[in-house]
């Protein structure tokens, strides 16, 4: 039997880190990279007597997610204790919510694959709630110890769990990523993987189509997409090979080693931990009034899926082009300055130079695009510049890169003194063109031979001479017309 | 209701309190008094009825988020058994 | 001066009649003289004593003082004290010097009151004996063979003993206002919420209260008035205008009589089976005296107070099991010598450092709390934990204070109760239904029973009526001298305290 026999059904639970500046629970800092424990306070390391303190920050940073994904935010919630041991748990218990968490529902759409064969989907959320993060073990050796450093412990997160609804490990990365680009475009976590502040595990089962569920297990603590993609597609054919040699499935946390590009259990269901969770008697109930639901919608930025299709129906533009921009908040926020800048009508000229020319000279040197050197006033200068005739397009590729490089400084009339001081101003005016035209043909009789002899490629040929004489200056458009009319084909 | 000498090993083990045989058999019995006290709760019919998990019966209190807790490490390390460069040391935690 | 009350000690400050210093010297000779019999305290610091004495007067002299500036106080140890050993009566924390205050210390730091030292209590506050101490168990001072009550028991008997003129307490069932009992002195839990937990360490969080103890009602309120208020480090702390629980108290009586017009609810189940002869007839003497004072008594019914006991101590045990997980022995208290890995160290420092009473209510909290049993335990005891909340609620509407004993018994012998816990929980059966309402209550001294033992009336007011029952009781003291009663210690007489 072959993999197409099989369904795979996988639902991740993310961890975002909130960008509060100070933890969930405690007045402490949330800074990544102090030295170990120095931004650990009484609270955050459990001393005898403390108590925590709700932080409104990560709260309104929940109502802003909750309201991104049109979840039901809940008017009232619990903090409940999640009991169990262990070192970076200075409490014993995570402070955590369980029965009635703060964001329930909601609904995220996603762009799976590219090109022709892309699909979208709706995935269904369950629900997002707040909790503290714990603190670090580290393994390096201290006479046969480990160290415990409680600078994380206590830092807030919003722990955002999906349906069983992906099909496909592309699926999962392209939720993954649609996420992780919804929480730094509503500003409520710095996605910054390598630092942990966006962490996904992912419940992966297989079964028959048309079956029930199969026994999930769980992968824990995935810091890459890459890694998400691989771990799953290891961990479908591992179950897949299991149940057709005849094996079962147990339910269990695994954990995945970047290294072999295997999952291994770390613990199964039998030893799984008795949480004993229950309301914690420390905390309140959180209620979060109508009028703050009210006031946090209005200062909400314009959401990708809404800000896509406005694009789609103002700019004119294509469901993909529409989706690449919006890809992320900086993307979006620079094309529709540069939109701005230039005119609605030059829209997919923008659009064009956007996810083109910029996007590939920033990959090249591996820059975000809040830092790219062009910005969009310059940019919205030379696309204005391209469709006024004043500069060819390929000319215009030059000017980018002068710009690029910083020439005529930072202000959008650096476009036209580059074109002024470089003398890069297309030639337009058609008895200049036909001069050079007429010399051109003097100096190629043997490729006008050919051209009237009827090679089409000779034509080029020309065209090209024509361009160089011009120093590719020459409206193109205008030298193709007048060389034909003059060469009477 | 009463509890097994494995139930209440399970409890100890979950509540990470080390109980010798000899203490077992002695903390079984009281244990077994208190939960037959206890059991006394079960004659009640509380359908209908909301748990109260608060004398006052109050919505969380929320704190500005602003950074108030200066750096005491040293302080808070003087009552630590055992610390090493700022870290707290345990036997090794193996994952 | 060491038999004065708190405002004839403010006027002999003030006056300059006596310094801070000379009245800290006092009462420290005292517990140097005394506290080896009672065992009392389990910190005694005079040096920091005399150092914050010196300040008092200081402030005395610009004319800064407040209430309490300079009058010697004792702070029950599960109150952090910065820089001072804060042990909750426990092997588990017998090396933890606090870094930071509890808000109560801070408070009456601020207020000038000058501390001598940590009284012994129950391990974690979990006891009514106060034999569940490391420290071991603090004597009764009207007879050194009994147990003061607990858990707060260190602080009833050094106010009792007066080796101290007011301490500080927590009631979590009853452990300020049993110990005031059995030891016949003044104590009051107030509302839950008007007094930060900030700092004291946690046995039940939703009933947990900080409380105090003194002579008389009088003092209790100077004392209340300096610990209480409004603390945003503590979530359940209410955030209420500053009132002085005094207030009434400071009135002139109307010539109806002092207590005419109040109406004093006697629940039937208090007056039911199981009261002491002596306790009975020393309450009945009390009610018949507060009717001699205007106020009429009326019958009132809590029907579901049987089950505040085993409601309680589920939810109590609960809670406490996970507010003590924190005890890991990786960060701060006791941590085992030898251990093969870390469950080992967990299990080794957890079961050396905490003693039998704890880790029985550790283990019962968490089997209630485990797999399977949640709804049949915790969250059964939560719902009659609000039908007895409604019981109060409808007392309260035919009467303005509730009264009837706080323990159905005197103190009784050291050991007579230590091999059977649920005999230990059922002495707790007036008290910790306040508690679990989280309303105010007090126990002032109302006769003697057939030991020559104190008795101590319970009066448990409304949510707030902290100032009602601070007067109920005032006028009660006004006019009887049970409160001035004192025991006698070694080498000194028994009697009158004037």
């Amino acid at each position: 039997m072959s993999r197409n026999d099989w369904e795979v059904v996988i639902g991740l639970e993310v961890h975002a880190q909130l960008t509060t500046a100070s933890k969930i629970f405690s007045g402490a800092s949330t800074a990544f990279g102090a030295e170990p424990n120095r931004q650990a306070c009484a609270v955050d390391l459990a001393l005898p007597g403390v108590l925590p303190v709700l932080n409104r920050g990560a709260v309104e940073r929940a109502i802003r997610f909750g309201l991104a994904i049109g979840a039901t935010v809940a008017p009232r919630s619990v903090f409940a204790r999640k009991n169990y041991f262990y070192p970076d748990l200075p409490k014993g218990y995570q402070i955590s919510q369980f029965e009635l968490p703060v964001v329930q529902g909601g609904t995220i759409t996603i762009r799976v694959g590219e090109g022709e064969k892309s699909y979208e989907k709706r995935v269904n959320l369950t629900r997002a709630h707040l909790e503290e993060d714990a603190g670090k073990s580290l393994h390096e050796d201290f006479h046969g110890m480990s160290g415990i450093d409680l600078n994380r412990a206590g830092t807030p997160l919003l722990e955002i769990v999906s349906e069983p609804d992906m099909r496909s490990s592309a699926e999962a990365v392209a939720y993954a990523r649609a996420l992780h680009a919804l929480v730094r475009w509503i500003e409520i976590c710095d996605g910054n993987m390598q630092e942990g502040s966006f962490r996904c595990d992912a419940n992966v089962s297989v079964r028959r189509p048309g079956a029930p569920l199969g026994t999930r297990r769980e992968i824990k603590n995935l810091n890459s997409f890459r890694f998400l993609q691989q771990a799953i597609d290891y961990e479908v054919q591992w179950q897949i090979d299991t149940l057709e040699d005849g094996g079962t499935i147990r339910q269990a946390t695994v954990l995945f080693d970047p290294d072999t590009g295997e999952t291994r259990v770390m613990r199964t269901k039998e030893d799984a931990h008795d949480y004993r969770y229950f309301p914690d008697p420390d905390l309140l109930p959180l209620e979060i009034p109508a009028e703050w639901l009210e006031r946090v919608a209005g200062e909400m930025p314009e959401l990708p899926a809404a800000m896509r299709q406005r694009f789609i129906d103002e700019f004119a533009l294509s469901d993909y082009d529409a989706a690449t921009l919006t890809a992320s908040r900086e993307m979006a926020a620079y094309f529709q300055s540069t939109v701005d800048a230039a005119g609605m009508a030059l829209a997919k000229p923008c659009a064009n130079w956007v996810m083109g020319d910029l996007a590939a000279r920033l990959n090249k040197a591996g820059l975000e695009i809040a830092d790219a050197p062009v910005g969009p006033q310059q940019l919205a200068r030379l696309v204005t510049r391209i469709a006024d005739n004043t500069l060819s397009n390929n000319i215009g590729k030059k000017v980018f890169e002068a710009l690029w490089n910083g020439d005529g400084g930072p202000s959008a009339d650096a476009v036209d003194t580059i074109i002024e001081t470089q003398g890069l101003k297309q030639v337009t005016d058609s008895g200049a063109i036909e001069s050079i035209i007429d010399e051109v043909i003097a100096a190629n009789q043997k490729s006008v031979e050919e051209f009237r002899s009827g090679k089409e490629k000779a034509f080029n040929a020309i065209v090209g001479q024509v361009m160089k004489a011009s120093r590719g200056k020459a409206n193109p458009a205008q030298v193709n017309e007048i060389l034909r009319r003059k060469l009477g084909g | 209701m009463s509890l097994s000498n494995e139930q209440v090993l399970r409890v100890a083990s979950l509540a990470r309190i080390e109980l010798t045989a000899g203490e077992a058999g002695d903390t079984l019995a009281k244990l077994n008094g208190i939960l037959g006290l206890i059991e006394q709760m079960q004659a009640i019919d509380t359908s209908g009825v909301a748990p109260m998990s608060h004398p006052q019966e109050l919505s969380q209190r929320l704190r500005e988020d602003a950074v108030t807790e200066p750096d005491r490490r040293d302080d808070y390390q003087k009552t630590a058994p055992a610390v090493e460069n700022g870290l707290y040391l345990v036997p090794k935690v193996i994952e | 001066m060491i038999h004065a009350s708190l405002t004839e000690l403010r006027a002999a400050l003030d006056t300059q009649r006596i310094s801070s210093v000379e009245l800290a010297t006092l009462f420290l000779d005292r517990i140097e003289r005394h506290d080896p019999a009672l065992n009392a305290f389990i910190t005694v610091d005079r040096e920091r004593a005399l150092a914050e004495a010196a300040n008092a007067d200081a402030r005395i002299a610009t004319g800064e003082s407040g209430p309490l500036t300079g009058i010697p106080l004792a702070h029950k140890d599960v109150f952090c004290t910065e820089g001072v050993l804060t042990t909750c009566g426990s092997k588990m924390l017998s090396n933890f010097v606090s870094p930071y205050d509890a808000h109560v210390v801070s408070r009456l730091k601020a207020a000038g009151a000058v501390t001598l030292g940590k009284t012994n209590m129950d391990e974690f506050a979990m006891g009514s004996s106060n034999e569940n101490s490391h420290y071991g168990p603090v004597r009764n001072p009207w007879d050194p063979a009994r147990v003061p009550g607990g858990s707060s028991g260190g602080s009833a008997a050094a106010v009792a003993a007066r080796l101290v003129p007011m301490a500080t307490g927590t009631d979590t069932g009853g452990s300020v206002r049993q110990p005031a009992a059995l030891c016949g002195v003044t104590g009051i839990k107030p509302t839950y919420g008007v007094v930060s937990r900030y700092g004291m360490i946690a046995y039940a969080s939703s009933l947990d209260q900080g409380g105090a103890f003194g002579a008389t009602a009088a003092d209790c309120g100077m004392l209340l008035n300096a610990m209480s208020g409004f603390d945003p480090r503590d979530s359940t702390s209410l955030d209420r205008p500053a009132e002085d629980v005094l207030r009434e108290a400071r009135r002139e009586a109307g010539t109806t009589g002092p207590l005419a017009g109040l109406r004093i609810g006697l629940p039937r189940e208090f007056f039911a089976e199981g009261m002491a002869d002596d306790v009975r007839a020393a309450t009945e003497a009390a009610l018949t005296h507060y009717r001699s004072l205007g106020a009429q008594t009326v019958e009132v019914t809590l029907p579901n107070a049987r089950l505040a006991i085993p409601a309680y101590y589920v939810i109590a045990m609960a809670e406490a099991s996970s507010n003590l997980s924190r005890f890991d022995g990786v960060r701060y208290g006791h941590r085992a010598e030898h251990y093969a890995d870390l469950d080992d160290l967990y299990r080794k420092s957890r079961a050396e450092g905490f003693g039998a009473e704890v880790k029985r209510r550790i283990l019962v909290g968490t089997y209630v709390l485990s797999h399977g049993y949640y709804d049949a335990y915790y969250l059964q005891a939560q719902k009659l934990r609000r039908l007895i909340a409604e019981d109060f609620r409808s007392a309260f509407d035919q009467c303005d204070v509730i009264a009837g004993p706080t323990s159905p018994t005197t103190a009784w012998a050291i050991g007579a109760k230590t091999d059977d816990p649920v005999q230990m929980y059922l002495s707790d059966i007036y008290t910790i239904a306040v508690n679990l309402a989280g309303l105010p209550a007090l126990s002032h001294p109302c006769g003697f029973g057939a030991d020559g033992l104190p008795v101590g009336l319970q009066l448990i007011g409304n949510y707030f009526s902290e100032a009602r029952l601070l007067n109920v009781a005032h006028r009660y003291q006004q006019s009887t001298d049970w409160h001035l009663q004192r025991p006698a210690l070694a080498g000194e007489e028994s009697g009158s305290a004037r």
